[in-house]
């Protein structure tokens, strides 16, 4: 029996962990040079157009260690970005050991320093490496410092790489099976297999990622649920190489997949225990902590009729993003749809996307919001993430919104332009620090809802793209709120409305006019777009009629291409939402939320 | 306002004797053809004889019929007179080029029976002419109308062009000006096209040419409505006017109010109330496959009662006689834009029809739109 590691590679985005993965991978022959591929972990279309890490994925990897020993190491890379920080923790709890890498010419940033903080939790064995060792802006004495002084671990133990040479990889590989410690557990005892993560295959239904924490599963077993108490026969087991690839069994220590006719994708609940069903074991294991929301929008189809069909792909899609929530939401304007509930705005981004690629739904967004605070006269306090449950303003004694402490990464040269975005944004209390010459880190605190609108576009825009931001959550602080209504030819669309501080309304108002102006085709009558606080307007803008639409010519040829055109139309106008007379295509919602380059 | 169901016949003629910068339609220049086509339609028309009864109209069009020889025009409507019946008030309608004819021909064409002259102006304006590479003057448009009236035509129509590049309203309203001092009985009033494989569009393209605006084209259109209309006209369709209602296009109203229409020869389009059909538009394609026994159509479509709904909503919107209200969909909903669009002085409404103002004729495809999905 060949001895099993069970680790992830954790750090701040970017710092190469899948490219340390792609390493190993190919140390252990697990690929043909023909089929290998830069970070070929990153296995879905948006993470490789995107070139980071949106899944945690698994790799068992065969290992003869210099002792002569067989190993099995079952690696998982995790993404590094903030918002899919829960993807890190679920994957932690498989694991006996972390990799925290430290990229040698960034230094510990603040994702370095958050993961770490999981895998204590966890009582999970370090092992710091520094990585980008052959670039020339390595600063590894720089690292180690960081590493001891940040982090509070030991900097001597650090083993050096390069993931793209593949220098230390060899050194790496033995600390591995010398340091982190075996997994423990008895094969023959009740099974506990923890479900850490799970995707919806059409053929075969959900797989199951899961650790084997005691006892063992074989496919015919019987397995039951131990939250939900359903019981299935178990198709098949095994571990994920680069493809799936079925065993006879997962045993005490190991991760793998397991495959159980489960269609209805209710029944998988990521964080639950399976046991067998003729000897169950007394009580599961401790499940994950609840994801916490950051940033709401509603999703609604473009097309009422797909209605059911978004419902579908949502229960399937949720089944791989264990970070998102919904509920059921509806609005006038766009008819039946869901509140979700994201952990930022790219996990939103990505969300929305998956959704179109992978499911094939064409969705309508609503502007993103957070979670604002009303104390109310009567003393109770109203929590409110959509504007259409915003209060009535004669009942709200103070308002609140969440802030966040940003941290803006930005080569110094962009310090002014940063300066000026962040204090329009309501920044306040800056402060510099310069990590390295020419390299500047601004922090600030801001209301998060500044963040979620378009910031980080803008950001990315005024620094040419090399400005990075990460924040973590302060506390609530007071704020002056409205609600500001959009009006399109004197209707209110619900879906358009936001919740904003007072004194950034009118702007806000006026920026969601203008896009509409943009987007809203022209009409056969004039359309006036508005914004208003409560009776109030405070911004419009006008669509004009358009003048003249009418060909010349319509005789005995030209009838069925009039004919074909306008049945094309009448299809165009299934992905338009009417809203009264006045027909707002899908592209408008979204204008409204995105940036302009000024 | 009822018009009659009877059906129409159409014949294709074409042939030019140059090609117009502007002009998509399918014609040649190869006039060597013409026997050949004329066999070829005599052949079509006996496969067609007992198609429909009797037909009330009889347009001949193109391309250009007036570069048919004076033999060939008697061979022509020796064919179809022996063929198909035609009612005793037949409109006997035929395209001419102001520069192919004479005396001898508008007495040769009032014999042979026609009563309605079409002919292609253009334009009064020498410069705007030349622009359109037409090859007759001006002066020659003048003298030829006087012609046709002294061969004893009492329905005499013109075809202008408008909207070309530059043209102010001014301008525009000049050619009209000479048109209406002639005293047609009809008016023909096109919105210059820019259609793909012409020069006109190439040159579009390429930013050499540009139409007017949609505000300029807009005034453009109801300056042109409201001058006709003052002077005693009929705006009757986007494009057509009439001295009154017995003056309309009986031909033309056939397409709008989907009545039957043969149509014989390349590229002609018939209906017969359900389906259209339409024959191979290149003339030698034409003349192989009736040559060889084999039918011209190129291809059929059968309209079921939703396309038929979307065309007369297309073609309703764009003649004054409006739509049936039948034909609007979901009442309530076409109920609240109807009251947006009477209001915003765009259709006047009655119980049974809803018919398009002159501001609402120029935007009629819009009106189709509006209501297409309803
Ligand atoms: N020169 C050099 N470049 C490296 C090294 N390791 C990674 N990179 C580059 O750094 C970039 C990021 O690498 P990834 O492996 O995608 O980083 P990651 O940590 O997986 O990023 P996320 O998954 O998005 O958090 C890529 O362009 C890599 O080619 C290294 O050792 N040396
Ligand atoms: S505009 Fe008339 S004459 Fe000129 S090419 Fe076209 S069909 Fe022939
Ligand atoms: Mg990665």
């Amino acid at each position: 029996m060949a001895e099993t590691r069970n680790f992830s590679i954790i750090a701040h985005i970017d710092h190469g962990k899948s490219t340390l993965a792609d390493r190993l991978i190919q140390k252990a022959g697990l690929v043909t040079e023909r089929d290998f591929r830069d970070q070929i972990l990153d296995t879905m279309d948006i993470e490789r157009e995107r070139g980071i890490t949106i899944k945690s994925q698994t790799a068992s990897l065969p290992y003869r260690a210099r002792d002569g020993e067989e190993y099995v190491l079952n690696l998982i890379d995790t993404p590094g970005h903030v918002d899919f920080s829960y993807e890190v923790s679920r994957a932690l709890s498989s694991c006996e050991g972390v990799l925290l890498l430290v990229d040698a010419t960034q230094g510990v940033q603040a994702q370095t320093q958050a993961n770490l903080f999981m895998a204590m939790e966890h009582d999970l064995e370090i092992i710091p490496v520094i990585n980008k060792i052959d670039l020339a802006s390595a600063d590894i004495d720089g690292a180690k410092d960081q590493i001891d002084r940040d982090l509070a671990l030991d900097p001597e133990s650090a083993v050096l790489v390069s993931a793209k040479t593949g220098e230390g990889v060899d050194e790496l590989l033995e600390a591995i099976v010398r340091q982190f410690p075996p997994p423990i557990g008895d094969p023959t005892e009740a099974l506990k297999a923890l479900i850490f993560d799970a995707r919806y295959d059409p053929f075969r239904g959900a797989v199951a990622s899961c650790r084997v924490f005691s006892g063992a599963v074989r496919s015919g077993d019987i397995i039951r649920f131990m939250f939900t108490g359903k019981t299935h026969r178990v198709e098949e087991v095994g571990r994920f190489q680069i493809e799936r690839v079925s065993s006879e069994s997962l045993a005490a220590g190991d991760v793998g997949y397991l495959i159980a006719g489960i269609k209805t994708v209710a029944d998988t609940r990521i964080g639950d225990t399976m046991t067998l069903d003729d000897r169950p074991a007394d009580e599961a294991l401790p499940g994950f902590r609840e994801s916490k929301p950051m940033v709401f929008s509603s999703l609604y189809p473009v097309s009422s009729d797909d209605f059911m069909s978004l419902s579908e792909s949502l229960e399937k899609y949720e089944l791989n993003d264990a970070a998102l929530v919904y509920t059921k939401d509806s609005s006038s304007a766009l008819g039946q749809g869901f509140r979700a509930g994201f952990l930022g705005l790219l996990h939103l981004e990505i969300v929305q996307e998956r959704l179109e690629r992978e499911f094939n739904q064409s969705l309508i967004l609503t502007a993103p919001s957070v979670e604002y605070h009303f104390h109310l006269e009567n003393g109770s306090m109203l929590s409110v993430d959509n504007p259409t449950y915003y209060p009535d303003p004669m009942s709200i004694s103070r308002a609140e919104e969440p802030y966040i402490r940003a941290s803006i990464y930005i080569p110094d040269r962009y310090m002014g332009a940063v300066m000026k975005l962040c204090l329009e944004r309501r920044a306040e209390n800056s402060q510099l620090e310069y990590p390295s010459s020419g390299r500047l880190e601004m922090r600030f605190d801001m209301p998060l809802a500044e963040v979620v609108f378009d910031f980080y576009d803008r950001l990315k825009s005024v620094t040419q793209g090399y400005g990075s931001l990460d924040y973590e959550m302060l506390e609530y602080r007071t704020s002056d709120l409205v609600k500001v209504d959009i009006l399109v030819n004197g209707e209110r669309v619900d879906a358009l409305s936001m919740i904003v501080q007072r004194d950034r309304a009118r702007t806000r108002a006026v920026q969601a006019c203008e896009r509409l102006k943009e987007t809203i085709p022209r009409h056969m009558f004039k359309i006036p777009i508005q914004g208003a606080i409560g009776g109030k307007i405070i911004s419009r803008e006008t669509i004009n009629a358009f003048r003249k639409d009418v060909t010349a010519k319509c005789y005995g040829g030209d009838v069925s291409r009039k004919r074909k055109l306008l049945e094309k139309q009448k299809k165009g106008k299934r992905r338009m939402k009417m809203v009264g007379n006045v027909e707002i295509p899908q592209s408008a919602f979204i204008a409204v939320l995105k940036a302009r380059d000024e | 306002m009822a018009g009659t169901t009877r059906p129409g016949l159409y014949v294709h003629v074409p042939f030019c004797r140059t090609k117009c910068p502007y002009c998509a339609f399918k014609s040649t220049t190869e006039t060597a053809r013409i026997g050949d086509w004329l066999s070829a339609l005599e052949r079509e028309a006996e496969g067609r004889r007992g198609l429909f009864g009797w037909y009330d109209t009889l347009y001949v069009g193109g391309g250009t019929p007036s570069v048919l020889s004076d033999a060939d025009l008697r061979r022509l409507m020796g064919t179809l007179l022996g063929t198909f019946h035609f009612t005793r008030d037949l409109e006997a309608t035929i395209e001419v080029n102001p520069g192919d004819v004479d005396e001898a021909k508008a007495e040769l064409l009032y014999g042979l029976g026609f009563n309605r002259i079409s002919m292609g102006v253009q334009s009064f304006v020498q410069p705007e002419l030349e622009f359109l590479g037409r090859r007759h003057n001006a002066a020659r448009a003048l003298w030829s109308f006087d012609v046709f009236r002294g061969a004893g035509f009492e329905s005499l129509g013109l075809d202008l062009i408008q909207g070309l590049p530059g043209q102010t309203v001014e301008a525009r309203l000049e050619s009209l000006k000479r048109a209406v001092e002639l005293g047609p009985e009809h008016l023909s009033c096109y919105e210059l096209g820019f259609e793909p494989g012409t020069p006109f569009y190439e040159a579009r393209r390429k930013g050499k040419l540009s139409p007017p605006d949609g505000d300029a084209a807009a005034e453009g259109f109801l300056a042109t409505s409201e001058y006709l209309e003052d002077s005693g006209f009929l705006h009757y369709e986007v494009s057509n006017y009439a001295r009154d209602e017995r003056h309309r296009s009986r031909h033309n109203r056939k397409y709008w109010r989907h009545v039957p229409v043969l149509g014989l020869g390349p590229a002609a389009h018939s209906f017969d109330g359900r389906t259209r059909w339409w024959n191979v538009p290149d003339v030698a394609e034409y003349c192989r496959r009736l040559g060889s026994g084999d039918s011209a159509v190129q291809e059929t479509e059968d309209l079921g009662p939703d396309q038929l709904r979307l065309e007369r909503l297309a073609l309703g919107f764009r003649t004054r006689e409006g739509v049936d209200r039948k034909n609007l969909g979901d009442v309530a909903r076409a109920q609240s834009l109807l009251d947006r669009l009477v209001m915003e002085g765009l259709v006047t409404v009655s119980d049974t029809r809803v018919q398009p103002t002159r501001e609402g004729l120029c935007v009629a495809d819009g009106l189709a739109r509006g209501f297409c999905d309803l």
